[in-house]
């Protein structure tokens, strides 16, 4: 499998990545020499073989339902760079 | 599902049937979010139950709470669910402002809740099945404020975090009815659970409904999804609405496309959510960050044996005492009211009699006030005492309805009013008898209509009650005339 | 114990050692090391300086020694790489999407440090979001490593992407430093700049506070000057922490106390799979003189197959970018980081934003990760990988039936020029070929300096133990460290600057 320039302009937006059009066609050109190399995973039957995702081996640790945390506005907006009244600001969004 | 006629709709070619699911998020309650310490209380200043794991700070990691994991597994047994011992939580990618992480944390291939039902009560009495596909939990989003300022949307992430649970119906609905009552019970049944509060204003649980029309016995059609309809009557518009589009297209020689799409509730229609223009692609992956969710036998054994009495348990026992289907139902519909109902019983009164009693008189003034049951002035054991005093003799079923309106304006003790007040009945045959000599005597020309029409004998016994200020026996009354206009004991 | 005669060239146990027995004060030690770090500017080292913070945690330390209330690592400086936050403390992940970040929290392994009583130096440079093997893509620029090659002024990377806190080690610019290894960014920083780097067990140190680059394969380590002091780190930095679901419950044992323990009866294994054409000779014949020196000391040294090793890369570069391109959805330039001017919109805002402030090595990943995550081609790709990865931890496990620890070069070459294999992705990724198996089966890896190139460069073998058994992969790096008398230092050639 290998990308072209409309595969990687979508993944861009997918990912909200601003990717000037000059730095597509090489993108693709390195994509497409990292998707080459591990093309060699094909080799290998994986018939039957569990996906790994964590090498712990003990299940989900829970924690108890008490309010511990919270009531920190003021460091939260320590370093938004839009902050006002304690809300985050965003440009408008139309629904 | 038994498909009767009356649910097709009425196109120009003929009827059409509506398939209904339904995608319900249900806030989980807990004192703390799913996978931080914030507490969820509504209505908070904004973003002070915010965490730095909430908003998604720089190396912040989720810890999950217990007790929500607790709730998902009682909703699954009030459901009548397959509990999954061994499930994921998965991340599901995408931006938005009310999303910190730019990832939701949900269950998606491997959900805690697997195949379970709701049999929801249809109004004409009969009730009906509907699957329960799965139950998965999963973190709500935060807010986003449009209307504070004319060029920015503000974010409060107070929400961002609280736990939810998204219970998934089969397409088993055939009319906005239906789904009305599924989502009622399903309400009912969380109530009871104590798992949600069920507060459709306040968004502790919006559904989002997938509406598809067919010729009836064809295949299913192309379905749309309506996202986040809060309350049950919205939910009914929106598939009238819908149902009603789908058909005029298909009708029209137009074909469906599968989207979601909004429900407008001040114009009452539902609208594309145009703002979607790319394609979703949510690259669903197991969280790193977590395990998998592993439970034991013996900890769902537990949360089993302390689940309480659930509607359609209690239906059944309450009908089992001698009420009707119909009192049964309404008492079991509402948590509060079957509680209200059985501290009555518990005070000594009567089964079917307090059904009588709540349905006919006390939920009535209720409504009226449109008050909750949790709000009435008159306490159970209050009614309970009303009702009993009816079943003893003591006051006459008139003169009951006059001590409640006395207790719910006044809040005193009905024995002590009806004792106070002298309010007691009249059994006492040579008082009666008194009594309706003298109403015989003023009107000696009602005796002979009544003698030649038996059912005369009725203006006399109101007569009667008017003199002894309805706190006559009125069997007595009855009895007595019957006797003194020479009338047969019987008819 | 004699002494060095200048502070900063104190291991961590010596100056543990002298500043518990007042020899020396930690206001003392600490102004060496703060004037070193000035002096090292040329290293580009460092992100953040903290040199008052620095001197003031030094007087505070000296108190406590004053009433003998004195913890373990008690006013010994220490750099951390920027990936820990800090509280109070400008923490970037080398990006410029970071660039002016203030945590206003404290990660788990440095609040460790700080209880232990550590002094803070500052914050190290390193590959941006730790994505890199040669500290390269740092936003602030290139560590240029302490190391030169033998009559050449070139200017040679450090390693990454620990790059800035290997090069700190081994400058004598702190007793010793924090890193983060994904994929071998402790143990390939270290080797490359004669300095000693342990990753613990996936689990052992935990993740919360720390930058995510990969979830299911960072942890965290110590750098520093011996293994020793590799021990006596790791001993503070780890913690079983409530705040990680993935931190494992286990007591962290007295790694210092088994470090002299020697490896007699031990058994070697030698994976024949890490044997790569290609590979300068001189890899080779360090890691056959590793099996002697351990066999002189008597281990038994025996041979091993872990036949999916050549897949270990390219599965690693599937996983590894997928989590990333999900970890790093949080940078949107809307509650902290950089933001755009003049966005049109929110999605503007996003695309630009995160344009701007993250670098192309790390949108090279992003991209990648959001490919093989993307609909139609997960099973191709990331399952496939965590498939793989099964069959790369099932390798170890059964290597483990034979050995007790295994034996293999900590990387292919030693440290190169900086510049000189930026232009190739997949080229630059090779320089984890030894490292990255370790974290896609959650075991501890050590890296030790083993000698000298014939151009004088360092190189390191590295010990690779069962999971949570740190105790003898630092005993057996410890008698490979005996034998190999590694005492070459770098020429103080910054200095000059
Ligand atoms: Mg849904
Ligand atoms: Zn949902």
């Amino acid at each position: 499998m290998s990308v072209d320039k409309d595969t990687v302009r979508r993944i861009a937006k997918l990912a909200r990545l601003a990717l000037e059009e000059e730095r597509v066609e090489p993108m693709v050109q390195e994509l497409n020499g990292i998707l080459n190399w591990v093309e060699q995973l094909k080799e290998v039957n994986v018939d039957g073989v569990p996906p790994l995702t964590s090498v712990v081996e003990h299940g989900l640790k829970m924690r108890d339902d008490v309010v511990t945390d919270g009531n920190v506005a003021d460091a939260l907006m320590v370093n938004a760079p839009g902050g006002e009244d304690h809300f985050f600001v965003v440009p408008k969004m139309v629904e | 599902m038994s498909s009767n006629g009356s649910k097709y709709i009425q196109g120009s070619t003929g009827p059409w049937e509506i398939v209904i699911g339904l995608e319900v998020h249900a806030q989980i309650l807990s004192n703390a979010k799913l996978f931080s310490g914030a507490a969820t209380e509504f209505g908070a200043e904004p973003n002070s139950q915010v965490s730095f794991v909430d908003a998604a700070m720089p190396g912040m990691l989720p810890v999950i709470n217990k007790k929500c994991v607790e709730q998902a597994v009682r909703t699954g047994l009030g459901l009548k669910a397959k509990i999954n011992l061994f499930s994921v939580f998965d991340r599901k990618n995408y931006f938005y402002p009310d999303l910190p992480q730019g990832y939701q944390i949900s269950q998606y291939k491997s959900p805690v809740v697997g195949e379970g039902e709701v049999l929801i009560d249809l109004p004409n009495g009969e009730t009906a099945r509907v699957g329960i596909e799965r139950l998965h939990m999963e973190q709500d989003a935060g807010k986003s404020l449009h209307d504070q300022h004319p060029d920015h949307s503000y974010v409060d992430l107070n929400r961002s975090g609280v736990a939810l649970m998204e219970i998934v119906s089969r397409p088993d609905m055939r009319s906005s009815e239906e789904a009305a009552a599924f989502l009622k019970k399903l309400r009912a049944i969380v109530r009871y659970l104590g798992t949600c509060d069920g507060n459709m204003d306040e968004g502790s649980m919006r559904a989002d409904v997938n509406v598809s029309v067919r010729k009836p016995g064809a295949p299913l059609g192309t379905r749309c999804e309506i996202k986040n309809v809060n309350s049950v009557r919205f939910v009914g518009q929106a598939i009238e609405y819908e149902a009603r589009r789908q058909v005029d297209i298909l009708e029209s020689g137009g074909t469906i496309t599968q989207e979601t799409r909004l429900f407008d509730s001040r114009a009452g229609e539902t609208r594309s959510m145009r703002s979607k223009e790319e394609a979703h692609d949510y690259r669903y992956f197991p969280d790193p960050d977590l395990l998998p969710l592993v439970l034991e036998q013996a900890w769902v054994d537990n949360i089993a044996a302390s689940l309480p009495e659930l509607p359609d348990e209690k239906r059944a026992r309450f009908i089992a005492m001698g009420l009707s289907a119909y009192d049964a139902t309404v008492l079991v519909a509402e948590k509060e009211s079957a509680d209200y109902f059985e501290a009555m019983l518990a005070a000594g009164a009567d089964a079917k009699a307090s059904a009588n009693w709540l349905n006919n008189e006390y939920f009535g003034r209720l409504n009226k006030a449109g008050l909750a049951i949790s709000d009435g002035p008159v306490a159970a054991a209050a009614n309970s005492a009303i009702v009993q005093m009816v079943s003893g003799g003591v006051i006459s079923g008139k003169i009951a309805k006059d001590v409640l309106d006395i207790v719910w304006a006044e809040g005193s003790d009905p024995r002590t009013i009806v004792e106070s007040r002298g309010l007691k009945q009249v059994t006492d045959t040579d008082a009666i008898e008194t009594a309706v000599d003298a109403v015989i005597a003023a009107n000696p020309d009602k005796v002979a209509a009544a003698q030649a029409k038996p059912q005369m004998v009725g203006w006399f016994v109101g007569q009667v009650m008017k003199s002894t200020g309805g706190k006559a026996n009125p069997a007595s009354v009855n009895a007595i005339l019957k006797k003194r206009l020479g009338l047969p004991e019987e008819g | 114990m004699a002494l060095p005669s200048n502070p900063t060239d104190f291991t961590l146990a010596e100056a543990r050692e002298a500043v518990s027995s007042k020899k020396i004060s930690s206001r003392e030690l600490t102004g060496a090391f703060v004037k070193a770090v000035e002096t090292a500017r040329p290293l580009n080292a460092f992100v953040t300086e903290t040199s008052d913070r620095a001197l003031d945690m030094a007087v505070a330390s000296d108190a406590r020694i004053a009433k003998g209330d004195i913890r373990p690592l008690e006013g010994l400086p220490l750099a951390i790489k920027d990936l820990f936050c800090t509280k109070g403390v400008r923490t970037t992940a080398g990006s410029n999407i970071l660039s002016n970040f203030v945590p206003p929290y404290e990660s788990t392994v440095s609040q460790n440090l700080w209880d232990a009583g550590a002094v803070m130096l500052g914050k190290t440079n390193m590959d941006e979001f730790a994505m890199g093997s040669s500290n390269e893509t740092s936003y602030f620029g290139p560590v240029t490593s302490p190391w030169r090659a033998r009559a050449s002024n070139a200017k040679m990377v450090p390693g990454g992407s620990s790059g800035g806190s290997a090069a700190s080690v081994a400058a004598n610019l702190c007793l010793a430093a924090t890193g983060t290894d994904t994929g071998g960014s402790i143990r390939q920083p270290a080797a490359v700049s004669g300095t000693v780097g342990i990753k613990p067990t996936y689990g052992r140190c935990s993740r919360w506070g720390i930058v995510a680059f990969a979830s299911s394969l960072d942890q965290a380590g110590p750098m520093t000057r011996t293994v020793r002091d590799a021990a006596i780190l790791l001993k503070a930095m780890a913690s079983v922490d409530p705040k990680d679901s993935t931190s494992v419950d286990m007591p962290v044992p007295d790694y210092e106390a088994g470090l002299e323990a020697g490896v007699k009866g031990l058994r070697i294994g030698i994976p024949k799979e890490y044997r790569v054409d290609g590979a300068p000779p001189e890899i080779d014949a360090l890691w056959s003189q590793g099996a002697e020196w351990l066999k002189a000391q008597g281990a038994e040294v025996v041979e091993v197959s872990l036949p999916h090793t050549k897949y270990a890369l390219p599965t690693y570069y599937i996983v590894a970018p997928a989590e990333a391109s999900s970890n790093l959805a949080r940078y949107d330039g809307v509650r902290y980081g950089h933001r755009a001017k003049n966005a049109r919109d929110i999605i503007d805002l996003y695309e630009k934003s995160r344009g701007e402030g993250f670098g192309s090595e790390v949108k090279r990943r992003i991209l990648i990760g959001t490919y093989v995550l993307s609909s139609g081609y997960y099973d191709a790709y990331y399952l496939r990988a965590q498939k793989l990865r099964t069959l790369i931890a099932r390798d170890f496990t059964q290597a483990f039936q034979k050995c007790d620890v295994l034996l293999t070069p900590a990387t292919p070459g030693p440290a190169f020029a900086i510049g000189e294999k930026t232009a190739d992705p997949v080229s630059m990724y090779l320089n984890d070929v030894f490292t990255v198996t370790v974290n896609l089966a959650g075991l501890p890896g050590l890296a030790v300096p083993a000698g000298l190139t014939a151009g004088g460069l360092p190189l390191g073998l590295q010990l690779i133990g069962k999971a949570f058994d740190e105790t003898t992969v630092l005993r057996v790096g410890r008698a490979v460290e005996t034998a190999a008398n590694f005492t070459a230092k770098p020429e103080r050639w910054w200095r000059a600057a």
